[in-house]
């Protein structure tokens, strides 16, 4: 059964993934982005993190992907008109394509990243918000609070720069 | 196996549910804005119209269903579709009793229970806010353009005071599956206080259930609300060039989000499925209020407003005594009255959607921005932090 739902939401994450690229119109790319995250949070569900399954899904499906669609509405972009491709990109583009796939695969198949044993869905309960929650505040405090006061910075900067634009 | 043929037995009876409430909440809603202004409201089709939901459902499914040539196709046929998906999906989470035996097989009244259920509930209202802008923007007219960036706005600014809402009440609860928050708030203090969240140590959420409530109407799209239709600005605002069963997906959700909120309100601050009263007087109050109900039917029958009421009002005293009846037998009580006390607390949350919206006017735009932003979102995070630093004391 699980692995049933990996194989259906891992297909339409990738299939939607490449919509993102090849679709001509912004509102269609942005609708396959949503797409996209909506599988990826069915596979944090599947391996156990509830918690971090529907944070995805409200923070970027629900938060960011929202954002983009208001950008797109408001400007009302229409499909995109395909320019003259650049000499860099017709040449380099292939060769960079799959050194860059090469590169992955050694990093994931060799010794950079330890190898921690085979996954197996539903096997792992520490994805509950309780576990998360304790870690944030005992391990990865400094990380946590470092991050905090980062957003802080740039809603500040937000303020600021909508100020500018009003005065 | 078993798990499943019972799921779907839930899932069979909730949809059931749901689905008539809806189709009867549009018609209680008619029946109530008419007689706050003292109309009748609809009386033609069955007795007291109760037959007109279904008329409506004929109607609408019977109406010509006009595809605009201008409209992004795909995106156009999207919208409604999410918007039913999205508003039925949160019902699912909702706990609406405690856990039952019948004929020897346990399980809770809920089609599941997710451990991150308000979370679950908050990201399906987050989403739900492309229904409207893909509509409006699908479309391929200006009011429904208007119509769906209003919305939009409105539905992303409402959030955050909902939202913050939403957390105080987890703080209290220490849990964020529905059915845990539910338990933590059974008993009473001093044995006739009920803990429900509203009135719960160490800080009531009486503030946060006003502001809760003003931002579900909000989110709703309710009035005094419901600017992304205002009707005598933006004709039908975001389903405008909607027709026939597209359109009736879109009145669907409106009622289907309406009930799914009200469930939310209950068991966040009204205590779920759990009584006003402690136990051995709760069990009788729905079989009292039956009577009441009953005789006040025999009485107007005896004195009738008009004459179709002689014949009418009898039988539905009728009926409320056999409901009485039924609520007093100590079997089916286990079942039911956990049900009634959820269902009238739901039902008094609607009504109250109802009543606002036969009396109070529309926001101007402006106005609901200048609210959700200046007010609403401060005295929510302010509740939150009180409640925190009261949590953390105490």
């Amino acid at each position: 059964m699980d692995t049933v739902l990996f194989i259906v939401f891992a297909v339409i994450a990738v299939v939607c993934a490449f919509n993102v690229v090849l679709q001509k119109h912004p509102i269609a790319s942005a609708l396959s982005l949503i797409g996209v995250m909506g599988s990826l949070a069915v596979l944090y569900l599947l391996l156990g993190a509830e918690f971090i399954a529907m944070t995805q899904i409200i923070v970027y499906s629900g938060a960011v992907m929202v954002l983009f669609v208001l950008v797109i509405m408001l400007l009302n972009a229409g499909a995109e008109k395909p320019s003259g491709k650049s000499w860099f990109a017709q040449i380099a583009g292939l060769p960079l394509l799959l050194g860059f796939v090469g590169l992955m695969g050694f990093l994931i198949r060799g010794s950079v990243v330890p190898w921690t044993g085979a996954v197996r869905f539903g096997s792992w309960a520490g994805g509950t918000a309780q576990n998360i929650g304790r870690l944030l505040f005992t391990q990865y405090l400094l990380p946590f609070e470092v991050v905090s006061i980062l957003i802080l910075i740039a809603i500040l900067g937000a303020v600021v720069l909508g100020q500018r634009e009003l005065d | 196996m078993n798990f499943f043929v019972v799921s779907l037995i839930k899932i069979v009876i909730v949809f059931g549910v749901l689905m008539t409430t809806l189709a009867y909440l549009q018609w209680i809603e008619r029946k109530v804005l008419a007689h706050i202004q003292v109309r009748t409201g609809p009386l033609r089709v069955g007795p007291h119209g109760l037959m007109q939901p279904l008329a409506d459902v004929f109607k609408l499914l019977t109406k010509e269903d006009l595809f605009p040539p201008q409209v992004n196709r795909l995106v156009y046929l999207l919208a409604p579709f999410l918007a039913v998906c999205l508003a039925l999906i949160s019902i699912s989470i909702i706990p609406f009793g405690p856990e039952i035996n019948i004929f020897g097989v346990r399980t809770y009244m809920q089609i599941s229970d997710l451990n991150v259920g308000v979370l679950f509930a908050l990201a399906v209202s987050a989403l739900s806010v492309y229904a409207v802008a893909l509509a409006g923007w699908s479309s391929n007219n200006k009011y429904s353009l208007i119509g769906g960036l209003r919305g939009s706005a409105q539905l992303i600014s409402y959030e955050l005071p909902l939202t913050l809402a939403v957390a105080a009440p987890l703080l209290l609860a220490n849990h964020l599956s529905f059915r845990a928050i539910s338990n933590s708030q059974s008993g009473y203090y001093l044995g006739f206080i009920p803990r429900w969240n509203i009135f719960q140590m160490p800080f009531p959420q009486i503030f946060g259930f006003i502001i809760f409530m003003i931002a579900a109407f909000a989110e709703t799209n309710r009035l005094p609300f419901d600017l992304p239709e205002a009707e005598n600005e933006l004709v039908a605002g975001f389903h405008t060039e909607y027709s026939s069963m597209k359109f009736a997906c879109f009145f669907m959700s409106e009622y289907a989000n309406m009930i799914t909120i009200s469930c939310i309100a209950t068991l966040l601050f009204l205590g779920g499925w759990h009584p006003l009263f402690p136990a051995p007087y709760s069990n009788y109050i729905p079989s009292i209020l039956l009577v009441l109900a009953a005789i006040l039917l025999f009485y107007r029958a005896v004195l009738p407003a008009r004459v179709r009421d002689r014949r009418t009002f009898p039988v539905f005293g009728i009926a409320a005594l056999i409901l009485a009846v039924v609520f007093a037998i100590p079997i089916l009580q286990i079942v039911l009255i956990p049900v009634f006390w959820f269902a009238s607390k739901v039902g008094i949350f609607l009504f109250t959607y109802i009543w606002v919206r036969g009396t109070l006017p529309r926001f101007r735009y402006d106005q609901l921005m200048h609210f959700a932003w200046t007010f609403l979102f401060p005295f929510a995070l302010l509740n939150l932090l009180l409640t925190a630093l009261f949590v953390a004391l105490f």
